[in-house]
């Protein structure tokens, strides 16, 4: 089938300001995915197109951008989930938010700035075990925060957040949920100081449930209840 | 070009596992830094799936001397014994070290470390598999990555992310540093450092259908080789049997290790009749020459050029009551242990794997070649041993050699840990007592006249069709099985390809910032060169040797080639020596290769 491609470009070199790249593209498979079509038109028409990519397979968290409206990942969009007619379009553009540093590059800086800023690090509360051997958690207490240690930080969800683009002073969806994986282990002693810095202004309160950031995540993390759960930890004061 | 200079006594080159497992070892003897064309969390270490192996005898009985064994029966005898010793022993220490890291293991009901069965993994005593795959669901490479780029947060490292090695620096046969790109503004960076260590990763992206990231470029092999110095066994590169079909993304042999199985088209379990005794839990390059000849005698499905791979807790359950297994299986636990494999396979196909059978075919994989190295991560000059100094590589890239003539699953993972830490500690004290080689004059000049050259290069011919062509002739001829007159022909079209490269690639984006279109140029030069030296090596390799089959040469030959091939530049040519000794110090004689 034919695709047309509506692809917003921004050149810091040579560009004032933003513009829509319009290509078209033959032969488009319904299993190709969006990713391999991008480079279709970088390698084929225009070498200028600018993004970031690697695994190509929804794991590094390097191409997420805005497809027809929509913060996904690139290589996880089969264009056949687009339920295009021929000749119909997908427009792409950054995800929204971070600054644009060219084309469909947004600069990651403020966003992993959030994400350090958290505590995203595991604080032992117990001492070394004696035996030199691995510190014991039960099964049930891992289950607990399964699903925050699956964030490959691709910002999917912290640029779809209405909170986020009305102040970037906010720490983000993203960033709470790596606080919320080490929150909720069992093995970790600093929650308070996690739950602390969470409850700043800019931290968990500036959610406002609107919901945007679970279906974001190509990862199909609950981030919405991951927040929601570091807020009842801050009212509890702790896990 | 203004160039900015920086001096750091320790430059990691590569942020995934091994780099930054140095990386933390370094810095808390030495001031580091760790440069990586990708941010660290986008490394390709969070993409391995299954686990990371180490006897730490949680579930089955276990000795670090099995998983030395099985790492040098699965390398086919050409894993340099010590080298496995000291993968196998470190092992141990090296999994702990993580959990206490924070790792988040899945669990025993004790609430040790969870393990599980994988391909070539055995009790040595009885020959069955044995659990010793140390897991995080499927996503333990994932959990690996985080956890380092977690604690390096922790300990402060310091990055430079985004910025792309391009070349090394070198004063009177010492090395001084690296010369890299700040992607973002195009600028050029020198690093003047004591030691460098390349932990750059493998170069999969050489072959049409492969597993590895577009990332996967061999930077790091390329820019050692450009340094005059040789690689090591680059005829080696490991298939790894279960590539999701057409896309070639893995499919972890925890599927298999879970009592997933292979059937062909005749609805057989093909590997019963090519590894009797551990069946589809044999070696990789034995299941991948497998499911190749199922394809060749046209019991691929459909006659098509793939196999299923059947999960369905049905089909488990059947093999394991003939086994005379009491576990049991069923979706949810297939789900729980599985479950981004079942993502992957919803994503791209559409099935769910507890339903339908998977298709797979074999996907190019990993590297066991590379730079050369010994026991501590010091790079070396020749096969005779001697060290260059100040130079050091780890992980995938690095050829200690570990992994043989193929690797056993789960091993990459312990080697990014075990060798990681050596560098680490090694560049520390090296740092300590080594002074700061000085800087030549003018020391980015060269690779920035070449850099520049190709920013403005204005042929016909765009860096794709190259690097699809390159793609397609390494796939038919030096994949699985090779064969002389394939072998003939890769090189043959990979010479003209180089040729095109030098004088017909056309550039369009002449800009200084976030320039990709002349960076992905760059790459395709590199994986050029290690196509070239992979074919050269592969075609004086006359024997079948773990991941190397030539259809010419069936037989293994201990007499002639049970020793490491070096492939040294020498007048813009390739010589290859066997001059690398392989290391017996174990006692394992090479025997007969059954599963």
């Amino acid at each position: 089938m034919k695709v047309k491609f509506r692809i917003r470009r921004f050149n810091p070199e040579v560009d004032k300001k933003p513009y829509w790249g319009e290509y078209t593209l033959d032969n488009v498979e319904p299993t190709d995915r969006v990713l391999e079509l991008l480079h279709r038109v970088k390698w084929e028409q225009d070498g200028t197109l600018t993004l970031r990519r690697s695994c190509a397979h929804g794991v590094c968290g390097s191409d997420a951008v805005r497809i027809n409206g929509v913060n996904k990942l690139a290589c996880k969009v089969l264009v056949k989930s687009l339920n295009l007619k021929d000749g119909g379009q997908i427009q792409v553009e950054p995800i929204l938010g971070l600054p644009v540093v060219k084309d469909l590059v947004v600069d990651f800086e403020p966003f992993f700035d959030h994400y350090r800023s958290v505590m995203p690090y595991f604080v032992p509360a117990t001492p070394l075990p004696g035996d030199g051997r691995e510190r014991r958690q039960s099964p049930e207490d891992r289950a607990r925060f399964d699903d925050t240690t699956k964030c490959i930080l691709c910002a999917c969800c912290t640029t779809s957040c209405p909170s986020f683009w009305a102040s970037g002073q906010y720490v983000g969806p993203a960033a709470i949920v790596n606080a919320h994986r080490f929150i909720f282990d069992t093995r970790d002693g600093a929650t308070q100081e996690r739950l602390n810095i969470l409850s700043e202004e800019s931290g968990v309160w500036r959610c406002r449930t609107i919901f945007n950031c679970t279906p974001a995540c190509p990862r199909e993390i609950e981030v919405t209840r991951a927040i929601g759960e570091v807020k009842l930890a801050i009212q509890r004061g702790g896990r | 070009m203004d160039v900015q200079t920086h001096q750091f006594d320790v430059v990691v080159v590569g942020a995934g596992g091994a780099g930054m497992m140095a990386a933390l070892y370094a810095s808390r003897g030495a001031k580091t830094a760790v440069i990586s064309k990708l941010y660290p969390t986008r490394s390709h270490t969070g993409t391995a799936q299954g686990g990371i192996g180490a006897a730490l005898a949680n579930l089955d009985e276990d000795h670090w001397e099995w998983h030395a064994f099985d790492t040098v029966k699965g390398g086919d005898y050409l894993t340099d014994q010590n080298a496995a010793e000291t993968l196998a022993r470190e092992a141990i220490d090296a999994v702990i070290e993580l959990e206490l890291m924070g790792l988040p293991f899945d669990r025993n009901p004790d609430g040790t470390i969870s393990q599980r069965r994988f391909g070539g993994h055995t009790n040595n005593q009885t020959k069955k598999p044995v659990r010793r795959a140390c897991h995080a669901a499927d996503r333990t490479g994932h959990m690996i990555l985080q956890t380092l780029y977690q604690n390096c947060i922790k300990e402060k490292v310091t990055f430079f992310d985004e910025y792309h090695a391009i070349d090394i620096i070198t004063n009177d046969g010492k090395v001084c540093g690296i010369v890299a790109v700040c992607i973002d503004t195009g600028e050029i960076h020198v690093f003047h450092a004591k030691a460098v260590c390349f932990a750059t990763g493998g170069w999969g992206r050489i072959w049409e259908t492969t597993s590895n990231a577009h990332s996967l470029t061999g930077d790091g092999p390329a820019l050692v080789w450009r340094a005059g110095l040789p690689l090591q066994d680059m005829e080696f590169f490991q298939f790894h049997p279960t590539g999701l079909y057409p896309v070639g993304l893995l499919i972890t042999e925890a599927v298999r290790g879970e009592g997933g199985v292979l059937i062909n088209d005749k609805g057989e379990r093909f590997m019963e009749r090519y590894a009797p005794t551990i069946k589809d839990l044999a070696s990789r390059d034995v299941v991948a020459r497998s499911i190749y000849l199922e394809v060749q005698a046209g019991r691929g499905i459909g006659g098509k050029r793939y196999v299923h791979l059947d999960v369905r807790p049905e089909t488990v359950n059947r093999y394991l009551a003939e086994a005379g297994e009491d576990r049991r299986v069923d979706a949810d636990y297939i789900l729980s242990k599985l479950p981004d494999i079942t993502d992957f396979c919803h994503t791209y196909l559409g099935i769910d794997p507890t339903k339908s059978p998977i298709p797979i075919q074999p996907t190019a994989h990993y590297g066991m070649g590379g730079i050369p190295t010994n026991l501590h991560a010091e790079v070396l000059n020749s096969g005779t041993g001697t060290v260059v100094p100040g130079l050091y590589a780890a992980g995938e890239v690095a050829c200690v050699s570990v992994h043989g003539a193929n690797r056993l699953g789960t091993n990459s993972l312990t080697d990014l840990i075990v060798f990681g830490r050596k560098a680490g500690k090694a560049m520390a004290d090296y740092a300590r007592q080594a002074d700061f080689v000085p800087l030549p004059a003018n020391p980015a000049g060269k690779i920035v006249a070449e850099i520049e050259g190709l920013r403005k290069s204005s042929g016909k011919t765009k860096p794709y069709v190259l690097r699809q062509e390159m793609q397609k002739v390494m796939m038919d001829h030096v994949s699985v099985f090779r064969e002389a007159p394939g072998l003939q022909k890769a090189l043959d079209t990979v010479r003209e390809l180089k040729s095109r490269y030098q004088n017909d690639l056309v550039i369009e984006d002449r800009g200084m910032r976030f320039n990709t279109d002349l960076l992905e140029a760059w790459e395709l030069g590199c994986m050029l060169d290690l196509a070239e030296i992979t074919t050269v090596s592969a075609m004086e390799r006359k024997e079948s040797r773990g991941g190397h089959s030539r259809e010419d040469y069936p037989k293994r030959d201990d007499v002639n080639y049970l020793v490491h091939t070096m492939a040294y530049p020498e007048k813009g040519q390739i010589r290859i020596a066997h001059d690398r000794p392989v290391d017996l110090s174990l006692g394992y004689q090479p025997a007969e290769r059954v599963y």
